[in-house]
C-alpha cells in the first residue's frame, strides 16, 4: 500500500503495523464490512415486506391463506433461529435446483434422491460447474440473504400483525360507515396508521438484525468472522512476510468494538426517529412530549 | 442394529459413554432421534446453569443500574451495554480466543478453553445482562405506592428490599423474563459452532443435526427433529415458569395479574 512497505523485515513499530494492516487480505476483511452493510440494506427491505404479506394474510378471510400467515409467524417461536439458518440454505438451494431439474430434464429416469446422494442433471446445477468463481459466491450471498429475509420476515410479520390489531376498532368502524369496501379501509385507513404501533418492535428486530449478521459466516459467505478468523490465526515467516503469533483476541475485540458502535449509532438514530413519529400522536409518548414542551 | 440398541449405543454419546463412532452409511430415524435427543443434555445444562447463576448477578445488576451512587451505576450500565450490544456469536469467538491466550500463561485456564466451562461462563454473563436489563425496567415500573407504604412502617434498606422491592420486581419482570429463558436455550445452539471444539464430536443438538444434514445432504429430516426437541423444551418451560408466575401473582385479584404473553424479541 505504502511505499515503504516493499521490505516488511526492516520496518519497526507503528509504519510495520500500517503496513500491516494495508496487505490484500486486510482489505477483504474491509470489504467484508460491505457485505455486512450491503445484507442489512438488502434484508431489511425484504424482510418487511415478507413480514407484511404474512400478517396481511394471517388477517384474511380466506381460510387457508390465514393458515399459513400464522403458520410462518409461528414458526420462528419455539425453535433457535441458526437452526431455520441452516436449515433454509441447504433446503433452498435443493428447492432451486429441484425446480430446474424438473424444467430442463424431463426425460430423466432416476430419483433425485439417490440414498445420500442429491442428483440432478448438470444442466440444472446452480450455479453451473463451468460458472465462473464470483458466481458461485454471490450465489452463496444471495442465498444468505434470502435465508435472512424468511426469517426476519416472520419476525417482522409478528411485529406488523400485532401492529394492526393496534389501531384503534373505531377508527375501521368509520370507514365502513363512510361506505368503504374492506380492501379500501385497509390500505387507506390501517396501513397508514400502524407504523407508529410498529416501529419499537420494527426498531428492536433491527437491533436483533444487526446482531444476526455475524451468522452469516455458518451460511458459508466470507465476511467478517471469516477473515478475522483467517488473518488472526499463527503466521510464520516462511509463509508471510508479515508473521505474527496468534492474535485472534485483537481481531475479535476489533469485531467487538465494531458492533458496539454500530447498535449505539443505530440506537441513537431510532431514539430519534421514535421522536419524531410520535409528535402530536394521541399516545402516552406524544403526551409526555406534549407536557414537556409545556 | 435395532432401535433399542441404537438408544442404548448412542443415548448418552453426547457426554462421551457408550459407542465412539458416530453411526456411518444408511442413517436411520432412530439413530437421528436418538443422537440429536442426546445433544440436548448439553443444551439443558447450558440453558439450566447459566439461567440459575445468572440470576443473582442479574438483580445485582438491576439493583447496581438504579443506584444514585455512580460508582455501582457505571460498571453496571457498561456491562449490561457491552453484552447487549454485540452479537453473542462474537462473545463466544471473543471468549474463546481469549482463554486460549490465558492458557499459555496459566495452566489454571486449562478447562476455560473447553465449552462446558467457557461457554458456560459467556452464556451466564450473557443472560445475567438481558436480565439485568429486564429486572432493571421492572424495578423502575414498581407502583410508587409500594415503596412509601413500607417507608410508613418504617422499612428501610436490606429488609425493605425483601419484603417489597424484590417480590415486586419479580412479579413485573416474571413474564418478559420467560421469554429471555426461552431464548437463552435457543441461544445453547451457537456454542459449537463459535470456537469452542467439540471434543470427540461430543456436541449438542444442533451440533449432530447438522452433522447429519451435512452426510445425508437431505435437511429435511435432521432439523424438523431438532425443532420438535425444542418445541418441547419451550413447552416445559413455560409450563415451570408458568407456575412460578402464579405463585408469584397469588394475592392479587384475579384480573389484575400479569399474564405470561409468548412474544419474541432476542436473537443475540
Amino acid at each position: 500500500m505504502f511505499s515503504y512497505c516493499t521490505d516488511p523485515s526492516t520496518l519497526e513499530g507503528l509504519s510495520w503495523l500500517s503496513c500491516y494492516l494495508t496487505t490484500g487480505k486486510h482489505m477483504n476483511l474491509y470489504i467484508s464490512v460491505f457485505v455486512v452493510l450491503v445484507l442489512l440494506a438488502i434484508t431489511a427491505p425484504v424482510a418487511l415486506l415478507f413480514g407484511f404479506g404474512a400478517a396481511s394474510a394471517a388477517r384474511s378471510k380466506f381460510l387457508p391463506l390465514r393458515w399459513f400467515g400464522m403458520g410462518y409467524t409461528s414458526i420462528v417461536r419455539g425453535v433457535p433461529d441458526i437452526a431455520f439458518f441452516l436449515f433454509f440454505v441447504i433446503a433452498l438451494d435443493q428447492a432451486f435446483e429441484w425446480m430446474r431439474h424438473k424444467v430442463k430434464c424431463p426425460d430423466w429416469d432416476q430419483p433425485v434422491r439417490q440414498g445420500i446422494d442429491f442428483v440432478v442433471c448438470d444442466a440444472a446445477k446452480l450455479p453451473l460447474s463451468t460458472a465462473p468463481q464470483w458466481v458461485h459466491e454471490t450465489y452463496g450471498f444471495f442465498l444468505a440473504v434470502l435465508t435472512f429475509s424468511i426469517v426476519f420476515g416472520a419476525f417482522a410479520a409478528n411485529v406488523l400483525y400485532g401492529a394492526m390489531r393496534a389501531v384503534p376498532r373505531a377508527q375501521i368502524e368509520t370507514a365502513e360507515a363512510y361506505g368503504m369496501t374492506s380492501r379500501q379501509a385497509f390500505w387507506r385507513i390501517l396501513v397508514p396508521q400502524m407504523w407508529v404501533y410498529a416501529l419499537p418492535g420494527l426498531s428492536n428486530l433491527w437491533m436483533v438484525l444487526i446482531k444476526a449478521t455475524p451468522l452469516l459466516f455458518l451460511l458459508g459467505v466470507e465476511d467478517i468472522v471469516y477473515w478475522a478468523r483467517e488473518l488472526g490465526g499463527t503466521k510464520t515467516a516462511r509463509f508471510t512476510d508479515y508473521p505474527h503469533p496468534n492474535w485472534h483476541v485483537w481481531y475479535f475485540a476489533a469485531l467487538l468494538v465494531f458492533y458496539l458502535c454500530f447498535t449505539k449509532v443505530s440506537e441513537v438514530a431510532l431514539d430519534r426517529i421514535m421522536k419524531r413519529l410520535t409528535k402530536g400522536q394521541a399516545t402516552a409518548g406524544g403526551e409526555a412530549q406534549r407536557k414537556a414542551a409545556a | 442394529m435395532s432401535c433399542v440398541e441404537t438408544i442404548q449405543a448412542y443415548a448418552f454419546r453426547s457426554l462421551g459413554f457408550g459407542e465412539r463412532l458416530l453411526p456411518k452409511g444408511e442413517y436411520t430415524l432412530c439413530e437421528h432421534f436418538t443422537l440429536i435427543g442426546s445433544g440436548m443434555i448439553w443444551n439443558v445444562y447450558f440453558g439450566v446453569l447459566a439461567l440459575l447463576t445468572g440470576f443473582f448477578l442479574a438483580v445485582a445488576l438491576a439493583v447496581g443500574k438504579s443506584s444514585a451512587n455512580p460508582m455501582w451505576r457505571k460498571p453496571a450500565e457498561w456491562f449490561i451495554f457491552v453484552f447487549r450490544g454485540s452479537p453473542l456469536f462474537i462473545q463466544f469467538f471473543f471468549a474463546y480466543a481469549c482463554f486460549l491466550s490465558l492458557k499459555g500463561v496459566s495452566g489454571f485456564f486449562d478447562p476455560f478453553t473447553s465449552a462446558w466451562l467457557g461457554a458456560l461462563i459467556v452464556l451466564f454473563c450473557n443472560t445475567a445482562a438481558y436480565s439485568g436489563e429486564i429486572f432493571y425496567g421492572a424495578l423502575l415500573s414498581i407502583p410508587k405506592g409500594d415503596i412509601e407504604a413500607a417507608d410508613a412502617y418504617g422499612m428501610t434498606g436490606w429488609t425493605r428490599f425483601r419484603r417489597i422491592t424484590f417480590p415486586t420486581m419479580m412479579r413485573l419482570a416474571w413474564p418478559a423474563y420467560t421469554n429471555e429463558a426461552i431464548f437463552l436455550f435457543h441461544a445453547t445452539t451457537l456454542v459449537f459452532f463459535s470456537g469452542f471444539p467439540a471434543w470427540r464430536q461430543k456436541g449438542d443438538a444442533l451440533y449432530y443435526a447438522s452433522y447429519f444434514a451435512d452426510k445425508t445432504f437431505n435437511p429435511f429430516v435432521p432439523y424438523p427433529i431438532l425443532a420438535f426437541y425444542f418445541i418441547l423444551l419451550t413447552l416445559v418451560i413455560i409450563s415451570i415458569f408458568g407456575f412460578v408466575n402464579r405463585r408469584l401473582n397469588k394475592h392479587l385479584p384475579q384480573e389484575r395479574r400479569s399474564k405470561t404473553k409468548l412474544k419474541l424479541n432476542l436473537i443475540r
